[in-house]
């Protein structure tokens, strides 16, 4: 089955861009990704859950996440800033995934509006190196953000 | 834009720049290149062979010898491009270090 | 003659490194980043007169910087979030010109001791694309500051050229 997420990259450069339509109005796709008890519904999954531990979703704010197992142990934390905040059109963010060997990433999220109820996500990920970049292409990493993607969709469509 | 990785540490070296200097107005055989030198003649030979690979020079058969000349539209090319930008944080890092070293001594 | 200030830009890369070796000993490299007053004292533009709005100095801070001209009127405008930020080590901070047609920048500063009075910086640059960063290598101006033009022996041999 063909993954609604889709990741161009291309040989040798340390970028890749992540394009997903979502049948959502685009002011509900921004939401998933400002409103902390969204975004942490659509980050957790059956294995971990996700907690927003500090969010000011604003120009010059600043973010923190963890996840948590069954057992309450923390299995991924990140944290970054925000360079620009613009509703329903534009974030540009900083993220780092804490413990991690893959350095600092500079995330540019594009919003559009497709129609009044489709809308579109661009995500360009700007990585330190290329060869981190590689590192983490090879990780299970499309499947799962297509996942996420996928439970962002369904949780969006009860507010609709 | 098409520069290879390498011109721009091949403009570096402090020697390499004085064998363009001394390209600068005439094509010269790698024997009068060297005279020009106190270093060894296989390290100019050296020398040479990078900055040919860069194509920031050219060699010339005339007769038995090899002239060097220089590759213009390559100089152009990577002068234009990359040294404004180098010499604008050289000198504001130059301003840096005047700025924190008077500081160092009001304290 | 060996120059101070190094620029690596690989061919078709979005991303560069300036790297610097002062004869300053680190604290001192890295409060020339860091204390506002002292940054406008290295980092004008020239003919223009800086004023530093906003600086937070630590991680998840923000910071802003203007210039204006003699006549008050604003040059330039830049700001950015700070994502790291480690005293006498490390910087991560965002980077963007206002109107000015290049992006975001990730800038990764770090700073190292060599001996108790030297001192290196190494920049990492990493541009939203490569003809991003070919464009500002080709025209420092245009990221936000006007070159005092330079005049070396690349520059001699270029007007032997012309």
């Amino acid at each position: 089955m063909e993954l609604k997420t889709k990741i161009k990259a291309e040989d040798g450069k340390q970028e890749l861009v992540i394009t997903r339509e979502f049948d959502l109005p685009v002011e509900l796709l921004f939401k998933a990704h400002t409103e902390p008890e969204l975004i942490e519904q659509w980050m957790s999954n059956p294995y971990a859950t996700s907690k927003m531990l500090k969010f000011e979703g604003k120009k010059h704010g600043s973010y923190q996440q963890q996840s948590t197992d069954a057992n309450g142990k923390v299995v991924f934390s990140a944290n970054g800033a925000f360079h620009e905040f613009i509703a329903n059109k534009k974030i540009t963010r900083t993220f780092e995934m804490e413990n991690a060997p893959l350095g600092v990433q500079l995330e540019l999220l594009g919003f559009e509006k497709l129609t009044d109820n489709k809308s579109k996500l661009t995500t360009h990920v700007i990585y330190e190196s290329s060869a981190i970049r590689d590192q983490v292409l090879k990780s299970p990493f499309a499947p799962g953000l297509s996942m996420a993607h996928d439970r962002m969709q369904d949780i969006m469509n009860k507010l609709k | 834009m098409n520069l290879r990785r390498d011109v721009f540490q091949a403009i570096a070296d402090p020697t390499r720049r004085a064998i363009l200097l001394l390209l600068a107005s005439q094509a010269i055989t790698a024997g009068a290149i060297a005279s020009n030198f106190d270093t060894a003649r296989p390290t100019v030979s050296k020398h040479l062979q990078i900055l040919t690979e860069c194509e920031l020079l050219k060699q010339e058969q005339n007769g038995r010898e090899i002239y060097y000349h220089l590759n213009a539209k390559k100089m152009k090319e990577v002068a234009n491009f990359i040294e404004p930008f180098r010499k604008m944080w050289d000198d504001r890092f130059n301003k840096l270090e005047t700025v924190m070293k008077n500081y160092k001594q009001k304290k | 003659m060996e120059l101070k200030t190094k620029v690596h830009a690989e061919d078709g890369k979005q991303d560069l490194t300036i790297t610097r070796e002062f004869d300053l000993p680190v604290e001192l490299l890295f409060k020339a980043h860091v204390d506002p007053e002292i940054i406008v004292q290295w980092k004008a533009i020239p003919n223009t007169t800086p004023k530093i709005l906003k600086f937070g100095g630590k991680k998840h801070g923000s910071y802003q910087m203007i210039s204006t001209d003699s006549q008050g009127k604003i040059v330039s405008s830049v700001s950015g979030v700070i994502h790291e930020f480690i005293p006498n080590r490390k910087i991560i901070r965002t980077f963007e010109v206002e109107n000015a047609p290049i992006g975001v920048q990730l800038e990764i500063y770090d700073f190292e001791q060599f001996t108790d009075n030297t001192s290196k910086l190494s920049m990492h640059v990493i541009y939203e694309s490569g003809a991003i960063r070919d464009q500002v290598l080709k025209m420092p101006g245009a990221s936000g500051y006007t070159m005092g033009m330079a005049h070396d022996r690349m520059e001699a041999i270029m007007s032997k050229l012309k």
